[in-house]
């Protein structure tokens, strides 16, 4: 440094502590918390850079990309059966309601419809993955508030759910089961009443969470009023499912703008919606949705038609030239896959809109102001798998 | 496991669904696509609707930020997605085979072929598409850009749509389409330090290259049909 005088040197060393973000005012230092990669929260590898001023958060940012497949590559290069294979692995809680909205896109591009039964046990075995998928939920989100038996409940209880899905389909993870027209196999023999069998025991848990979470002060306390998400917040980040619903929105692709091939019209069902919008609210109406579709799947079960589980398809897929974008309401919310055809045996172009990509980026704006303790809370409540942000 | 049965269930066939829902839903596609076309003037460049199926707008590129603000005026809250689509044919085909590893054994690459983009045309290469959701109508628009082929740009939706935020970043980096007015250029999955535009069609796949594809050895018979009947073309 050349020669200054004191004041200049101050004003240095000045400059210098407040790029150093001390505070020279004796205020609080702020400090940077790096939430994961691994952390028992995250489902997965995402990382959170939180910045603190004390307990406050002041922002957080997600990082995903840890475990960027590239799907939306790889599409490009798979025939359609293949890619069946591949997206089973962007919601690996909720394997099959993945395969769903693909198998209709490229239904709707090759103007095949799957035969009545098909559209039955597709839809049925599309509620039983959001079973498996919200339960895990409910009893991972107890476990994250420092609630240990709703997670060893849930676990228990969600086993006679998936043994459901392996016998039918053989995998209890990535079934692999929806085919273009139709579906691979149709069901063993004794699983509906096995399955209804199931359904029942999951009716009761959803009553022993009601009792043993929802209604626990604890639970309550830290999740009432917490992340709180108004409707109009939720529509412009476009979150979807439980996490829209529980802001008081109204919709549900189910139940309004239900794609061709699924059996939704055939049962009755309650679309349930929360007014506060908070992280309880979002608990509230994943339980409430599992019972719902308990029952949409005890009640398909007693309507299942007779008759082939295939349409005749050629043996290889070649679809159209043209373009369709297919949305359902996946277990995480709405899950969409836009096709673009050129008549090939492979797609041109695959845009996957998977729901925790969106549901997860509205975190900066509902983390800022919020504490440290309460990061756990909205990010479990706002409930992503990390294979459906990073796809 | 027990043999497949459809012992216990029942026969029925249900109801045919109606047919006449299908130009009523055409008609409310119509009557959206008639409001935007009157708020954006000329900016619509071309429409294409599917009866009772989808709608798609395609706009001009310097009324992109108009066209959503006057979609959220008309309703459309909901953001869905926005993407990018490369319409170039990829140089190292599109089939199962791997016909890059032919060009690298010194054989002629093959021809190549034209430019044809889908639903409401185009004229360019790059095109930006998003889709947006009135919740109320249940109904969803899907918006398409040109983007110029020397400058890969378009205005942000970012603080018109709060979520166009990430989608937005995930197009910058997977194609290198410029948002102007971003607040937070920053690559989303990727390094920080990657090359490249990994969506775009002339950037290979690179275990492709590695190991080529063993192409169509074993093509499983699909349940319903008959085995060697000359369905396959």
């Amino acid at each position: 440094m050349t020669a200054t005088s004191d004041r200049d040197q101050l004003d240095a060393l000045v400059a210098r502590a407040h790029d150093n973000r001390v505070n020279l005012d004796f205020e609080t230092e702020g400090m940077t918390l790096n939430i994961g990669p691994q952390h028992p929260a995250t489902h997965g590898t995402l990382r959170i850079v939180a910045r603190l001023d004390g307990e406050e958060v002041v922002s957080a940012e997600p990082v995903p990309g840890y475990m960027h497949r590239g799907y939306e590559k790889l599409t490009e290069v798979r025939s359609y059966p293949q890619i069946n294979t591949l997206i089973n692995r962007i919601d690996w809680l909720g394997s099959f309601a993945n395969e769903v909205p693909f198998i209709l896109a490229a239904e709707k591009l090759m103007g095949v419809e799957a035969p009545p039964r098909a559209q039955f046990i597709r839809t049925i075995l599309f509620e039983m993955s959001r079973i498996a998928n919200i339960s895990l939920f409910i009893g991972d989100y107890g476990l994250q508030l420092g609630g240990m038996t709703a997670g060893f409940y849930a676990f228990r209880d969600r086993e006679h759910v998936l043994n459901q899905i392996e016998a039918a389909t053989g995998g209890r993870f990535h079934p692999n089961f929806d085919r273009i027209g139709g579906l691979k196999d149709d069901l063993p023999k004794g699983w509906i009443a096995d399955t209804h069998a199931a359904m029942d025991k999951l009716l009761a848990f959803c009553d022993e969470m009601d009792a043993l979470l929802m209604g626990n002060e604890i639970f309550q306390s830290r999740t009432r009023g917490i992340g709180v998400i108004p409707a109009d917040i939720a529509l412009s980040y476009g979150l979807s499912g439980a996490n829209l619903r529980a802001s008081g929105v109204d919709w549900d692709i189910r139940r309004d703008a239900c794609p061709p091939g699924m059996a939704y019209d055939e049962v009755d069902w309650t679309v349930w919606t929360h007014p506060d919008g908070d992280c309880y609210g979002r608990t509230w109406v994943r339980l409430q949705e599992t019972r719902e579709a308990a029952k949409i799947v005890k009640q398909l079960l007693d309507k299942i038609p007779g008759g082939p589980v295939m349409a005749k398809v050629p043996r290889i897929i070649k679809v159209p030239e043209g373009e369709a974008y297919v949305e359902t309401e996946n277990p995480l919310g709405a899950m969409g896959y836009y096709v673009v055809s050129k008549g090939d045996l492979v797609p041109f172009r695959v845009k996957i809109r998977s729901a925790s990509f969106n549901n997860i980026s509205v975190l900066p704006w509902v983390a800022r102001g919020a504490y440290v303790p309460d990061l756990v809370s909205i990010l479990g409540s706002l409930y992503f798998i990390l294979g459906d942000i990073d796809r | 496991m027990s043999p497949l049965s459809s012992a216990d269930t029942t026969t029925d066939a249900p109801a045919e669904d109606d047919v006449e829902v299908e130009v009523e839903v055409d008609e409310r596609r119509q009557a959206i696509l008639d409001e935007l076309t009157s708020r954006l003037g000329d900016g619509v460049v071309d429409s294409h609707i599917r009866p009772g199926d989808d709608l798609w707008v395609r706009v001009e590129r310097p009324r992109w930020r108009d066209t959503g603000a006057e979609l959220k005026a008309m309703g459309f809250a909901f953001f869905d997605f926005l993407s990018a689509i490369d319409w170039m044919p990829s140089p190292y085909g599109r089939d199962m085979d791997a016909q890059e590893d032919r060009v690298v054994a010194g054989e002629a690459p093959p021809d190549p072929a034209p430019v044809e983009q889908g639903y409401a045309g185009g004229d360019t290469r790059f095109q930006v598409i998003a889709h947006v959701i009135d919740v109320e109508r249940s109904l969803g628009v899907h918006l398409k850009v040109d983007l110029l082929d020397d400058e890969l740009s378009v205005d942000t939706w970012s603080d018109l749509y709060l979520g166009a935020n990430w989608h937005e970043r995930e197009a910058m980096e997977m194609f290198g389409i410029t948002f102007l007015g971003h607040p937070n250029p920053v690559k989303l999955y990727l390094p920080h330090d990657f090359q490249g535009f990994p969506l775009r069609k002339d950037f290979p796949l690179l275990a492709r290259r590695v190991r080529p594809w063993p192409g169509i050895v074993d093509v499983e018979p699909m349940p319903g049909s008959d085995s060697d009947d000359g369905e396959d073309e």
